[in-house]
């Protein structure tokens, strides 16, 4: 009968230790690895709770900007006011992962690591240019979260190695996020498309200096738009349509129960223009 | 196959139990201490019928293992009423007949008590959206709503 | 007795008191049907077909009986094969042998999810673990999904012996098509001639699921003396019973069914599909057996209800005067024959009155789940496609839609394309309520930029139904009451009955508790169905409580020594009456219970009849919604559901089956559907996917009551479960059409589908 062991615990170099067993998983949230166990589509071996290690549940501001434990749940960050403040986007997309029951569970790294196109808080994770810190067999290393996600539930992590944190930098000056995903219902869906934008202005009412906007559920992985058409503008409605169709030209979608290749493709490009209004307006106000 | 051993607060009494790597908090519940009162309706976390309150978070009992529960404080719809006082929500929910089959009703409590404890004066907005987890096929929703805003505004002393 | 006169002063019907099963359910100790235990039960488990259609040609469960723990494999080879027996059962026309198939497959799987075989074992996980270990050889077959590719001449034939009937000659080859029906009024064809204006259009809709929140469950315990116990959750303990018996081939006396609370239902547990395994498990295993399915069981291997195509014609004078009507439904009836086309013909028409009418249809099977009974089985399919039509036809003729349906509503003395001729109907009743309603007469707003507005306004009909039903009324030996129902309560049903018995005795609905009795211990009753219960079952009850009100003043003028005709029963209390008057104490229910040793001993009625006359239930309804023009995203902004309920016992009861049905009938205009991939299996077996309306996509659903009384009830009432879910369709599409100007006649209007309409609008 099968059974996984389970065990939490109290430090990284006991966790690393014990995702080296071959088929042992880390837990998280636990909200994708519970129903994969429990539907037979994933069994695990052994399953290691990382949430009772010091600074993988939590929040920390520092001089630079933000650590964000690994594990931390969505709706912690959405009780974090300084994070709210400076990344609404990033906590957007995090208080969008399921129903306030999942909200109280899911983190950032089960997000990241259980490597659906769709999930909603990577697209603004990857705008921030947000860092992933990495703890395995052979010590730290540090990635972009952008490229942890190798393909539809897979990852760039090597064996053993796990998210211990995420590292944002302090937001530059009259820059701000927003975070839009388009679902058939208002909330309990997976993403059909979602749209991450990262703008950063030339004074409050500056044109647009920098801007990342990032896509997911369009393709394997969360994919890039070129922005650049919108650098030096102010988003007038003819730049917001070359910002449409870039979008539209990265999207490679698939046709499934959530939506058709061509609705997806139209809709990310919905999305990016909306949302990058949102975060041009929010860079204004700061 | 040991067994792992879990002690926590579950309604308030302090309660050990054993539980092997694949049970969840909500088969602990059912299965191992007869707490029927939170249901399956999913198994997934889509339907919410499972919710309890887990150091003052409202999550899906589906959803957790039975193993993480060590140390934690937990109350599940069976510590809602104090002895034969009901909550006000459950008073509430009676009045407004806001169950039908009330099979939803005891996730439906429970995640309403969560809203009320965080956030004593919700709009209907944030009370639809905040309770979107809870799946109710039974009453359109109408009526849950008027007597959680009820309720609401009763414990406010309104 | 009739308690309908205005000089009947009604105090306990009508009002809202908390249900007598309230404080059980919000403290969560309510039994449902997977909280019930017994001792030494052990657990058991389905093995379901991953195909849509293949033949089994081995099973192999050696694998699994070897496992520790596994006290019991089970094959079709374990239950009678029974031969082929047309019956009435559930909410429409049945077979058992296609039951018996159903519950689990025998030569060949006919859709993903179909049970092969079971399993009981000392713990779920092992019973899990074992169903793994059984192997099954299939021979693939190439399968058939949607309905009109069912019907073609070349697709997948299911059943080799499926002759269409009701066409003459009688086929000689099998095909899909296991019915025509056909129903006429006066000669359409020729009548069209007199239309200024005709619309004519196909619709479609898809299957779509009662997702009740509780999947099934059950415990069976078999005796070694060939007699049974059966606990669970469904709509009738009584059709569990029946079901079983035949199923298994035992005798009904052997079987005795205790019936769990109900987690929803809406139709879906009208049926039998654990049950029949799980006696079989525990006869074979000599223990009781708990089986309950996942959700993705439930969406797999139990029944939605049918999707349909539609062709509807419809011509009008340019006054409006509806003067010709053509409809054709295929309905799809799932894996064996059973679709509600009778019903899906019936309706749609039966709000308007008609001269000249045709409609006919086809019962159409396909590699899918068999439908189960889903609130007005059929109407909601065909009467999206009328009601759609005749929105079209109003704005053709440029008329207020609304208008036009009370310019042709059906009224006393219509008769209907079916048959019988209307009386105490009360449409006209709920259109001029809408037609004065705050909502019909209030501004629809401002769409936000991107967005576009609309209203619509719909209408439906459902017969309701009676037929046998039983209950009892006990006096205890302190005077309360406990009233037993022989039906499920599955929505509020144990107040409505309480309150009428409360009534009739004259006393506070606080005293009488009401409860649902097993198969032992109350007379047979039909299944909660065909929003039947509190007509029919409340009809017993009513009865019941009035032999105990006539018996409780025998047993007065006994204590007084007086003639029972001269004792008068007035607000719980027997009071000497006429020249009497005024010469005793009055009697409280109480008091004649204590002494009722001395007069006769226990003091209790009962009632079992086959109710007659149920009241039909029309409903119209009025829907504000909003679509993003980019998105294609709808909001339902504002809803409305007006209905005639004859007379509400318990208001809030009653507005909460409207709300509850609206919004039903919301997800299904909106976002319900079964969704499969091209080799046939089910692609959204659960509640991730399969999208019903979650709290923040809804608006306060607003109701109407208006009370045109059932002469034929004690009380006026009417069956209010079923129409609610007849018009949402049609209003939120007619409200889509007056938004967008884009009529989209397909199910659901998911976001794709209306972007892509509006785009191809655009050209």
């Amino acid at each position: 009968m099968y059974s996984p062991t389970f065990a939490a615990p109290q430090s990284i170099d006991e966790a690393v230790r014990m995702l080296g067993a071959d088929g042992a998983k880390p837990l998280s949230g636990g909200t994708d690895l519970i129903v994969q166990l429990k539907s037979g589509r994933n069994r695990p071996a052994a399953v290691v709770d990382l949430k009772k290690i010091p600074g993988l549940v939590g929040i920390e501001e520092t001089a630079d900007g933000f650590v964000i434990g690994a594990a931390t749940a969505g709706a912690q960050l959405g009780e974090h006011a300084r994070l709210v403040a400076a990344y609404p986007g990033i906590v957007e997309g995090a208080e969008l992962i399921g129903s306030t029951q999942v909200q109280g569970r899911a983190s950032l790294a089960g997000n990241l690591c259980n490597a659906s196109p769709a999930a909603d808080s990577v697209p603004c994770l990857a705008a921030a240019g947000a860092i992933a810190v990495v703890a395995g067999p052979n010590g730290e290393r540090e990635m972009k979260v952008s490229d942890v996600p190798a393909g539809p539930g897979r990852t760039n992590l090597a064996k053993g190695e796990f998210i211990k944190s995420f590292k944002l930098k302090k937001p530059a000056a009259h820059s701000a996020d927003a975070y839009l995903r388009f679902i058939p219902r208002t909330e309990m869906d997976i993403a059909v498309v979602g749209a991450g934008v990262n703008i950063t202005r030339d004074g409050a009412n500056g044109p647009i200096k920098s801007a990342t906007v990032w896509l997911g559920a369009v393709a394997p992985t969360i994919v890039e738009v070129d922005a650049s058409c919108i650098i030096g503008t102010s988003l007038d409605d003819a730049t917001l349509a070359k910002l449409d169709a870039a979008a539209q030209s990265v999207c490679n979608p698939i046709d499934d129960k959530r939506g058709t290749i061509e609705y997806r493709t139209k809709v990310a490009g919905v999305l990016a223009r909306r949302a990058a209004s949102i975060a041009f307006k929010r860079a204004g106000e700061r | 196959m040991a067994k792992t051993h879990v002690t926590a607060t579950i309604n308030g009494e302090e309660t050990e139990f054993l539980c092997d790597g694949q049970q969840t908090m909500l088969d602990v519940l059912r299965d191992e201490m007869g707490l029927t009162g939170s249901k399956e309706g999913c198994g997934s976390g889509d339907c919410g019928a499972c919710s309890i309150i887990v150091d003052g978070r409202l999550v899906c009992s589906c959803l957790m293992f039975g193993a993480e529960a060590e140390g934690t404080e937990i109350m599940t719809i069976e510590g809602m009423a104090d002895g034969e006082n009901l909550h006000p929500l459950q008073q509430k929910f009676l009045e407004h007949a806001a169950l039908q089959c009330g099979f939803c009703t005891p996730g439906v409590l429970v995640a309403s008590k969560a809203l009320l404890d965080k956030n004593p004066n919700p709009t209907e907005e944030q009370a639809r959206y905040w309770l979107a987890g809870n799946l109710c096929r039974c009453t359109g929703y109408d009526k849950i709503i008027e007597a959680v805003m009820d309720a609401a505004a009763e414990m406010r002393g309104e | 007795m009739n308690y309908l006169g205005k000089d009947v002063e009604l105090k306990v019907v009508g009002t809202r008191p908390i249900r007598p099963d309230g404080v059980e359910k919000v403290i969560g100790r309510a039994a449902f049907g997977a909280d019930f235990s017994v001792a030494g039960m052990i657990h058991g488990k389905v093995l379901r077909s991953p195909h849509a259609h293949a033949r089994i040609k081995s099973i192999d469960t050696s694998k699994a009986e070897a496992l520790k723990g596994v006290k019991a494999v089970i094959t079709a080879n374990d239950l009678p094969n029974i031969p082929s027996e047309e019956a009435f059962v559930g909410e429409g026309p049945a077979n058992f042998r296609d039951m018996s198939l159903n519950t689990i497959a025998r030569d060949k799987v006919l859709y993903d999810g179909h049970a092969v075989a079971a399993v009981a074992a000392t713990s779920p996980s092992i019973a899990e673990e074992a169903v793994r270990l059984i192997k099954v050889e299939y021979e693939v077959l190439p399968n058939v999904i949607d309905v009109e590719e069912a019907m073609r001449p070349d697709a997948p034939v299911l059943h080799e012996d499926l002759f269409t009937q009701g066409v003459d000659p009688k086929p000689t080859k099998a095909s899909n098509i296991a019915k025509r029906m056909e129903f006429k009024l006066g000669d359409s064809a020729s009548a069209f001639a007199k239309a200024d204006v005709v619309v004519e259009r196909k619709y479609k809709t898809a299957p779509v699921h009662q997702a009740y929140i509780e999947p099934h469950a059950c415990v069976v315990s078999y005796g070694a003396d060939g007699q049974a116990q059966v606990w669970c959750s469904s709509q009738g303990q009584f059709m569990v019973r029946a079901y079983c018996a035949k199923l298994l081939g035992m005798d009904i006396a052997d079987i005795r069914v205790f019936p769990l609370e109900i987690g929803g239902g809406f139709g879906g547990k009208t049926l039998v599909y654990l049950e029949p395994l799980a006696l079989a498990l525990s006869r074979k295993s000599g223990k009781p057996v708990k089986m309950t399915m996942s959700r993705e069981e439930v969406f797999r291997g139990s029944g939605p209800t049918s999707g349909g195509a539609i062709n509807v014609k419809i011509g009008a004078t340019k006054n409006g005067r509806i003067v010709a009507a053509e409809c054709e439904v295929m309905l799809q009836a799932g894996a064996f024959p059973g679709s509600p086309i009778g019903p899906a013909l019936m309706t749609p028409f039966a709000m308007y009155d008609l001269s000249d009418v045709t409609i006919w249809g086809y019962d159409v099977v396909s590699n899918r789940p068999k439908v189960a009974a889903y609130r007005a089985p059929g109407a909601p399919v065909s009467t999206f496609a009328t009601e759609s039509a005749v929105d079209e036809l109003a704005k053709q003729l440029g008329m207020d839609p609304l208008e036009l349906r009370l310019i042709n509503a059906a009224k006393d003395g219509t008769k209907a394309v079916y048959g019988p001729t209307l009386k105490d109907i009360g449409f006209v009743e709920t259109l001029e309520a809408a037609k004065s309603s705050p909502h019909w007469n209030s501004p629809l707003g401002e769409a936000a930029p991107g967005k576009l507005r609309g209203r619509g306004i719909a209408s439906g009909f459902w017969f309701n139904i009676g037929g046998e039903s039983s209950g009892a009324t006990y006096v205890n030996e302190d005077g309360t009451i406990t009233v037993v129902s022989g039906n499920p309560d599955i929505g509020g049903s144990r107040a409505s009955m309480g309150m009428m018995a409360a009534e009739v005795l004259g006393m506070d609905v606080k005293d009488v508790r009401t409860v649902v009795g097993d198969t032992t211990s109350v007379g047979f009753s039909f299944l909660t169905g065909g929003s039947r219960v509190t007509f029919a079952t409340g009809m017993a009850v009513t009865q019941s409580a009035e032999m105990v009100r006539d018996e409780l003043c025998k047993r007065a003028a006994l204590l007084w020594e007086i003639p029972s005709e001269a004792v008068e029963w007035k607000d719980g209390k027997a009071y000497p009456a006429g020249e009497n008057a005024g010469k005793f104490d009055p009697l409280s229910v109480a008091d004649i219970a204590a002494k009722s040793a001395r007069t006769g001993g226990p003091i209790t009625g009962k009632a079992s009849i086959n109710a007659q006359g149920a009241g039909p239930g029309y409903a119209t309804h009025i829907c504000d919604l909003e679509v993003d023009e980019e998105t294609g995203h709808t909001t339902v902004l504002r809803y409305t559901a007006i209905q005639d309920v004859g007379k509400a016992i318990h208001p809030s009861y009653v507005e909460g089956q409207l709300q509850g049905g609206a919004v039903q009938g919301i997800g299904w205009a909106l976002n319900e559907e079964y969704v499969y991939t091209k080799d046939g299996r089910l692609d959204n077996a659960g509640f991730l996917d399969y999208r019903i309306p979650v709290a923040s996509d809804l608006p306060m659903i607003e109701t109407i009551l208006v009370e045109v009384p059932n002469p034929r009830h004690p009380f006026g009432v009417k069956g209010v479960g079923e129409p609610p879910i007849v018009p949402p369709m049609a209003a939120v599409a007619n409200a889509m059409e007056n938004a967008t100007g884009v009529r989209m006649g397909s199910l659901p209007m998911s976001p794709p589908r209306i972007r892509a309409a509006l785009d191809a609008a655009k050209g």
